[in-house]
């Protein structure tokens, strides 16, 4: 039996512990806002916060967060208000939006980190985070609105 | 895709039922509210009292309901399209419902492809706009007494200036539906100084939804009691399945049981590919149930597919005489006595969609019919393609549009609907089919290949007084015809319409087998085309040794309008005739913006320029590359861009930054290639795409006012980026990329 916090709510499973927290999510608790795209950790859709830090759930087993804190977007503010959903608002960072969750997520992650981030800051920590809609340079704008650094 | 014209959508008054019948199906009404986000108000609303367009719906209580009959999958149409209705009924947008239609022919076209959205819409939805906020002032008029001409719609009212009296929309609802529908000679319609929301910014419709992970994408569709399935295809296009052992996948957990598909039958089309599927109660245990198949293909003819030898035969068939697809003057006499030569290969690679959320649908049979929820570009043709699948008629198929995570033109062959739908009808539950990003990149409709061969002779100043050029690709007609070996419709996308004035000029098609599936993407035969035309004129220049930009405008010629249409076709006006004028302001303001006549080559930096016009758009592109150590960055792109009238300012921005970085990607990284049959990449790590450090930092787009009719966003943007890019680099380093992508060549 694995115990889990999900966007402050205590979970158990008893389901096989080499699940990537991903399909957990999605299927079983139907919180969809994480995004399947590659299976590999290799595009980001499916990030989500471990502790308050950004990691692939498409390759974190559940046997890997027993006891731990998850959050996923649904659960990073309680009316869609954070800082960076703000901005991504303000800015209109999302064209087909899968992901965009994946990519606030990460960029949440980035700015507890560093608050201040730079341009290379950003390219570091965002790049793990794949939009083929190419939102990119919204993205970065985003983030620094976000963060409060000039443009 | 192919098709230009527009079948004309009359506006009629439409019966309650028939409205019910298209955005409160059935079907919808029994999943219910908890089920099915996208239709949450469905049950709840119960249909519109009144319908006067199969686009829109008017509630008593003021609400308006508009039907997005297009697919979203990142271009902003869902809100686009809604905005030119409520601008021309004078509605208030925060009174808006939009709801997604639902597949009917009724709509018209919902394939969702060629940029055709706005170009095909535009009108329909000011007809359909204009006509309800016409019968609603007569209605008004008519319960005061008044002419209707002293009645005028403002912002979800009818005023009477006169008399000081008001009447919302809902008030005169029921009212308005009784009033005679005006013709549509007789339509007024606003003023565009008028305009509250058509040319400005409005957030897109599932904004807030996306932000907070909300938002339904066919990956987050459900239905109740549906299971989850994984489908092992054949690793060689056209294989058949011999004989599989699932008793291993059988003893994953949560694996039910398997099943299979049968095998398409040729021509291919929109079929399944056929396999075994794993059956299970969660999508991974499908998954990892499907790894322990032990399946046994009869791999087919296609198993020798190797792509370096196809290549090889792409290539020599494109230095031999081809089939002519235009000729203007006599190109081989000039050769003859030219003195000056040019003469260039160009070669573009398969390339796959690589959207990021994978095919995925979730599909019930029952009764006799079936009810699936995909995100597709083509509901019309889901219900066509499952009804073939599982042996029904395709009005007994309703298709539920989700938000689609990114599409680029692998979503309208809805082979993955058809796959939910055959598994349904065996299990007799709803089934939801995911596809790995493996499969995504294994069984795509592959953007074709394409060998092209130049050549050129010039006069004195360099300038070209005859061109040939062959271009040699599978084409996408091999869907519907086993025999086709020439592209078609291709041919017209920057091939024959290449706007240049050279007296002599002649196109050429050569033929291609098809030994994988051939589809359209983003902007489709126009990516290898531009790539060709756009470099060899920048070779040109370069050999005359003059300024990119100016041997550009001078190629073109003087301004002048061209009738791409057949001469059969050639009756009355085309108001979409290709205009030589407007590709030269592009090309001017392209330059200016990006500062290219300050900004002069040095420390591996420099500029390059590239102009197309594809899907009746005009985009010049300037980009500004570095390239140091092998490595290429991409400071700057300016996109200048005249589409016509503009309806969302902000979306036509974001289409061009997107398209900037998906040229980018073709550019760079962008191939796909067989062995032994076998489509070698799977998912990023071998099929990379631009990510952020490596997408260019700064697009800026540039919009030509324009009041010509709306014209294609989604794509024209794409096919001047790679020439672009190559152009920029052989300004920087003097290496001509003739082959993308462009990897390691500069290492």
């Amino acid at each position: 039996m694995i115990q889990i916090t999900v966007n402050g709510s205590m979970k158990q499973y008893d389901g096989d512990p080499a699940m990537p927290v991903l399909w957990y999510l999605r299927d079983l608790l139907d919180l969809t806002g994480a995004k399947f795209g590659c299976g590999m950790g290799l595009c980001g859709a499916c990030t989500v916060h471990v502790e308050g830090k950004a990691i692939r759930s498409c390759v974190t087993n559940m046997s890997d967060v027993a006891g731990k804190r998850i959050t996923t977007i649904e659960g990073l503010s309680a009316a869609g208000d954070h800082p960076l959903q703000n901005a991504w608002r303000a800015v209109n960072v999302p064209q087909c939006g899968y992901c965009q969750a994946g990519q606030i997520m990460q960029a949440a992650s980035l700015l507890t980190e560093k608050p201040k981030p730079t341009d290379r800051d950003i390219d570091q920590a965002m790049q793990g985070n794949i939009c083929r809609c190419g939102t990119y340079q919204r993205i970065r704008q985003a983030v620094k609105m976000a963060a409060g650094v000039k443009a | 895709m192919k098709r230009q014209g527009m079948k004309n959508e009359s506006i009629t008054v439409v019966s309650r039922r028939d409205f019910l019948g298209g955005v409160f199906s059935a079907g919808a009404l029994v999943l219910g509210a908890s089920v099915l986000p996208m239709q949450s108000d469905a049950a709840t609303t119960g249909g519109a009292t009144w319908q006067p367009s199969v686009y829109l719906g008017l509630e008593p209580d003021g609400r308006v309901i508009i039907i997005a009959h297009r697919s979203e999958m990142g271009t902003g149409i869902r809100t686009s399209l809604p905005m030119i209705v409520a601008e021309e009924l004078e509605a208030d947008w925060k009174r808006v419902k939009i709801e997604q239609a639902i597949g009917d022919a009724k709509y018209g076209s919902q394939d969702t492809d060629g940029s055709e959205s706005i170009r095909d819409f535009y009108d329909p939805m000011r007809e359909a706009g204009a006509t309800a906020r016409m019968m609603i002032e007569s209605a008004a008029a008519s319960k005061w007494g008044v002419p209707a001409s002293e009645c005028q719609a403002k912002n979800h009212e009818v005023i009477h200036a006169k008399s000081n009296r008001k009447l919302s929309f809902g008030e005169l609802a029921t009212l308005a539906s009784k009033q005679p529908v005006p013709k549509k000679e007789q339509l007024k319609f606003k003023p565009p100084a008028e305009y509250r929301y058509v040319g400005k910014n409005v957030p897109i419709a599932d904004l807030d939804d996306i932000l907070a992970g909300k938002a339904t994408f066919g990956m987050d569709a459900r239905m109740p009691g549906m299971v989850y399935a994984s489908v092992e295809r054949s690793p060689v296009f056209g294989g058949k399945l011999k004989s599989y052992d699932d008793a291993e996948a059988r003893k994953v957990r949560g694996v039910s049981k398997t099943l299979t598909i049968p095998p398409f039958k040729q021509p291919y089309g929109f079929q399944p590919l056929g396999g075994v599927a794993v059956i299970a109660d969660n999508t991974w245990a499908a998954m990892q149930g499907r790894k322990k198949l032990k399946v046994d293909w009869d791999l087919g003819p296609n198993a020798s597919l190797d792509s370096a030898a196809y290549k090889k035969t792409l290539q020599e068939t494109a230095r031999q005489a081809c089939k002519v697809a235009r000729n203007d003057g006599d190109v081989d006499a000039v050769f003859k006595k030219a003195a000056k030569i040019h003469e260039a290969e160009y070669y573009v690679p398969h390339l796959a969609h690589a959207s990021m959320e994978p095919l995925v649908a979730v599909a019930e049979f029952k009764n006799g019919k079936v009810e699936t929820w995909a995100p597709t570009q083509n509901p019309q043709a889901v219900q066509d393609t499952v009804a073939k699948a599982v042996g029904i008629k395709p009005a007994d198929v309703t298709c539920h549009v989700t938000l689609l995570g990114g599409g680029f033109g692998r979503k309208s062959k809805p082979d993955y609907v058809a796959e939910a739908a055959v598994l349904s009808k065996q299990l007799g539950k709803p089934v939801k089919v995911v596809w790995s990003r493996e499969d995504d990149i294994r069984f795509d409709f592959y953007h074709a290949v394409a060998a092209m061969y130049m050549k050129a002779a010039t006069d004195e100043k360099g300038r070209p007084i005859a061109w040939l050029q062959r271009s040699v690709f599978p084409p996408i007609g091999s869907q519907d015809d086993v025999n086709a070996k020439y592209g078609t419709f291709e041919l017209d996308m920057g091939w024959n319409d290449v706007p240049f004035e050279i007296a002599n000029f002649r196109a050429e098609c050569g033929p291609a087998d098809t030994h994988i599936r051939i589809g359209w993407m983003r902007s489709v035969a126009n990516i290898p085309h531009a790539f060709a035309v756009q470099s060899f004129t920048d070779e040109l220049a370069a050999a005359a040794g003059r300024d990119r930009v100016e041997y550009l405008l001078d190629v073109l010629g003087k301004p002048r309008k061209i009738d791409l249409r057949p001469p059969a076709e050639r009756k009355g006006p085309d108001p979409y005739m290709l205009d030589t004028a407007r590709m030269r302001r592009v090309i001017e303001i392209a330059a200016e913006q990006s500062g290219w006549a300050k900004k002069k080559p040095g420390n591996g930096r420099a500029l390059g320029i590239a102009v197309h016009r594809s899907f009746l758009t005009y985009v010049a592109t300037v980009v500004e590359v570095e390239v140091d150590k092998g490595q290429i960055r991409i400071p700057r792109v300016d996109i200048a861009i005249d589409t016509g009238k503009v309806i969302h300012p902000d979306r036509v921005r974001a289409q061009l930054e997107g398209a900037s970085v998906f040229g980018t990607s073709i550019a760079l990284m962008g191939e796909i290639t067989a062995a032994n049959g076998r489509v070698s990449q799977s998912n990023f790590n071998n099929y990379p795409v631009a990510r952020i450090n490596e997408a260019p930092m700064e697009t800026h787009v540039h919009i030509v006012p324009s009041s010509a009719p709306p014209a294609g966003v989604g794509e024209p943007g794409v096919p001047p980026m790679s020439p672009a890019i190559c152009n920029a680099i052989f300004a920087a380093t003097g290496k001509r990329i003739r082959e993308l992508p462009i990897k390691k060549q500069l290492a």
